[in-house]
């Protein structure tokens, strides 16, 4: 039944950490990338700001501050020997980016141009450094071109609208134990253009399957970032860390979430409330509208909850760009002031831009060693078996991620997978074989939704993704309770009931993208119990994940990973995964 | 927050109303006694505000009335470029066309790009479009040794070719081409803006190789100046005036 295929690398996803991990994979050995969407049209795309490495520039750096500061910004619960790793290999990576053709701004000496970003210091926290290369407010997209043109320099194989669906492992991650050995034998995958069911056969696997962002209503992620790749983890029994910090950017345009880059405060804007005031003044005094995410995102929310937001139901704040020259706008800020008079209707240049907090960013996500290797536990790696970008958690962002570290992560960590995946590959004789049934799983699912068109299914996806979305948005988002989580539980464990009674309308074959939002969905409803499960098991506040009932941080119980397994049965059990330390002793993060 | 994505304004009471979408759809599947590569008009009406996006309109069609159409479409807001398509006998982004911009008062015509083969409903096929990008290397080319650092580029050097960075390979342009609908040799705008980012790239050194490719019958002398692609680019960029530019490197010999 199934069209199989067989490679010596296998890379799932065509974002940036997929592209980045296929240019060297594709070197070394026989690799095919498998993607949902076009490689040109993955998230990294959107991507605005910049990407973080100590250059040195514009004025003195270096990547230990780099180091600290990352470690500080992700509140303690990063691995400090992976965020060594990020902030030494960043130099290479962004003169890589350069090599390969990335077009970044540059200065007047023609280097690499550098700018402001939150959290991003001189000195251990002195004062904001220039550390983020870019390439005007669109970095994100430049570097997906980049990569997606060197991957045609270098015939990289894709296989374009290919929906990975199974993950098929030699050997039970949770019964393997101490002794035993897990390893990845291929990749089951539905062609959308064809509804055709393919098996890859593969020595490794590489996932880079992006982020999850549309388990909340109001996000800055596209419509396909479901966390499929995490979802596929999750149900091949495999671990996922840290689920529950999530990170709400600040400036999502008030009432869409369409992200409008940090840079825009790196570049001299004003958070300012209905009175006018630039309270960041008041949440960090030194570095102000340029703190952590986090601590900006809290900010916002607390001053609209305390009566000082803007607009006729004073639910969003202002950014305040009116006192840059519209030149310096245009040249630096093109894209996201478009946005503004697109979506908005406002011109930036004389009229400040109703924002509001947007989920943004998974933190946490199928665990990794610094090679790339998936966890299966705290210790053991899943051979041949890697992961990279949002959808890993090395952890290199603990808690919350500063801002410009992704686009750095995908470079660092895909390139670092896609060595070691085909060096892994290259000392395998024998491809795997995949079992008889492998692709019964995927094929049967597809039936069976194709089988509910016209059926007693009452339930409609859309209406289900809707529920879920704005249960998480009230529930999980800036501020979190123990009652807030456990509604939020309730809904999601009813949701995943109703989600059985699911009717879909559409029963062909090609392009069946009433099919494909059905599968999704499925996703988020998993992901969504494990966010909320670790959410209600951390009962402290760190980074992203704030507890009004427990609001400071609890180093003592706390300072561990989240280690989210779902069992057979379908429950989701949390362990604990001690924090790498090796520098930095934690302490109160003030800014 | 009380909005959503997939209806955005609550903000302010703007007033909703009712659009009609006039939709040409595909059937590649021959369902409901249909023949299989069907194509014909439906008409749907949806409660929407004049500041939703057209995709806000197409997505409350799919997900409340008819789940089959089908449309690609991925970040919502202008940027990967997968939801290029015929509004109004004007390619556009569906998220990044508002509602009030069309005069909703009349029937809304959505179709698929014209040009490249409908697979269903508003989903093309762009392999056609990839490979005409493919065609030109659009790539980096320098020989000589890799320097340690970055190769320098002076603010005014990488200015030169700012405008056409911005592609975000939707195919709006290629597929509003009155050439590139007659001509199935001719490679279009996009692959011609793909080339200019590095033919007027400093670093570059392929420019002759890549001018050479579209000296050629099927590349730029076919342009007819028409600036439907300089119209339909919802990035912004002087399609046209990149053709020429690259036209005058090719009369000129200099780049």
């Amino acid at each position: 039944m199934a069209i199989e295929h067989e490679y010596d690398v296998v890379i799932v996803g065509a974002g940036g950490a997929g592209m980045r991990a296929a240019l060297e994979s594709s070197q070394r050995a026989r690799t095919a990338v498998i993607t949902k969407l076009y490689p040109t049209r993955s998230h990294t795309g959107a991507a605005q700001g910049g990407m973080a490495a100590a250059l040195a520039n514009v004025e003195d750096d270096n990547a230990e501050w780099h180091t600290f500061d990352t470690v500080k910004g992700g509140d303690y619960l990063v691995d400090q020997d992976a965020a060594e790793i990020l902030c030494k290999e960043a130099i290479d990576a962004v003169l890589d980016l350069e090599k390969m053709g990335l077009p970044f701004n540059r200065t007047p000496e023609g280097k690499v141009d550098q700018r402001r970003f939150g959290g991003h210091t001189r000195e251990h926290g002195e004062a904001p450094v220039r550390r983020a290369c870019y390439a005007a407010d669109r970095t994100g997209h430049m570097i997906l071109q980049t990569l997606y043109q060197q991957c045609i320099k270098q015939e990289v194989e894709f296989f374009n609208e290919f929906y990975a669906l199974d993950l098929i492992l030699d050997g039970d991650p949770q019964a393997a134990g101490e002794d035993g050995e897990v390893s990845a034998s291929g990749v089951v995958a539905y062609s959308l253009a064809s509804g055709e069911v393919h098996t890859f056969r593969a020595k490794s696997i590489i996932f880079a399957t992006g982020g999850a962002g549309k388990v909340f209503k109001t996000t800055s992620n596209a419509h396909t970032l479901t966390g499929d790749g995490m979802g596929i983890a999750l149900r091949a029994g495999i671990p996922l860390e840290d689920m529950e910090f999530f990170q709400f950017h600040p400036t999502g345009l008030a009432g869409l979430g369409i992200l409008l880059s940090e840079a825009a405060r790196g570049e001299g804007g004003i958070l300012r409330n209905s009175e006018g005031e630039r309270f960041m003044e008041r949440y960090a005094p030194t570095i102000k509208d340029l703190a952590p995410r986090d601590m900006v995102a809290r900010a916002m929310a607390n001053e609209v909850r305390e009566g000082r937001g803007c607009g006729p139901h004073k639910d969003y704040v202002l950014l305040d760009l009116t006192h840059l020259e519209p030149a310096h706008i245009d040249e630096k800020l093109p894209d996201i002031t478009e946005f503004a008079r697109t979506y908005l209707g406002v011109e930036p240049y004389t009229e400040p831009v109703p924002v509001f907090p947007t989920a943004h960013y998974a933190m946490g996500g199928i665990p990794t060693n610094v090679q790339g290797e998936v966890l299966r536990d705290n210790t053991h790696v899943i051979k041949g078996l890697y992961a990279a970008g949002e959808c890993a958690c090395v952890s290199v962002h603990g808690a919350n991620r500063l801002g410009t570290n992704s686009l750095l992560d995908i470079n660092v960590f895909g390139r670092r997978a896609g060595i070691a995946a085909a060096e892994y590959a290259n000392g395998v004789t024998e491809i795997p074989s995949l079992p008889a049934d492998a692709s019964a799983r995927l094929e049967e699912t597809v039936a069976s939704l194709r089988a509910t068109v016209g059926g007693d299914g009452t339930e409609r996806v859309a209406q289900l993704r809707k529920e879920l979305q704005e249960t998480m948005d009230r529930n999980v988002q800036v501020f979190r309770t123990a009652e807030s989580l456990a509604e939020a539980h309730a809904v999601v464990k009813d949701l995943q009931e109703r989600y059985k009674s699911i009717a879909i309308h559409d029963r062909g074959t090609r392009f069946n993208t009433d099919l494909l939002e059905a599968i999704e969905l499925g996703f988020l409803l998993e992901l969504s119990e494990v966010v909320v499960a670790g959410a209600e098991a951390r009962k402290e506040s760190r980074g992203g994940h704030y507890r009004e009932d427990f609001p400071t941080r609890d180093d003592e119980n706390f300072m561990q990973h989240t280690m989210a397994y779902k069992r057979a049965d379908g429950t989701v059990d949390l362990d604990w995964k001690p924090v790498v330390v090796t520098k930095y002793q934690p302490m109160e993060r003030k800014y | 927050m009380t909005a959503t994505a997939d209806a955005p304004a609550e903000v302010g009471a703007i007033p909703s109303m009712t659009v009609t979408l006039k939709i040409l759809r595909f059937d590649p599947d021959g369902l409901d006694g249909r023949e299989p590569g069907s194509e014909y008009w439906e008409e749907f009406q949806v409660e929407a505000h004049a500041t939703d996006r057209v995709l806000d309109a197409l997505h409350k069609i799919k997900w409340d009335q008819d789940g089959s159409l089908a449309f690609r479409r991925s970040c919502a807001h202008g940027v990967c470029g997968s939801d290029a398509m015929r509004i109004n006998a004007r390619n556009r982004l569906a998220c990044k066309t508002l509602l009030k911009d069309l005069n909703p008062a009349r029937p809304i015509t959505v179709e698929p790009l014209k040009g490249l083969p409908v697979e269903k409903d508003l989903i093309v096929d762009m392999e056609p479009f990839f490979a005409s990008y493919r065609e030109i290397m659009p790539f980096l080319m320098t020989s000589g040794p890799t320097p340690e650092r970055e190769r320098l580029q002076s603010p005014e050097d990488r200015a030169k070719f700012d405008d056409t960075t911005k592609c975000i390979l939707c195919a709006a342009c290629t597929t509003s081409c009155p050439v590139f609908w007659t001509d199935g040799q001719y490679f279009g705008p996009q692959a011609i803006v793909g080339a200019h980012r590095f033919i007027f790239d400093s670093r570059d050194e392929g420019e002759w190789d890549r001018l050479e490719i579209l000296n050629d019958k099927a590349g730029v002398w076919k342009c007819r100046t028409a600036f439907n692609c300089t119209e339909a680019c919802p990035r912004g960029i002087e399609v046209t005036k990149a053709i020429s530019e690259v036209k005058k490197a090719l009369t000129t010999g200099e780049v």
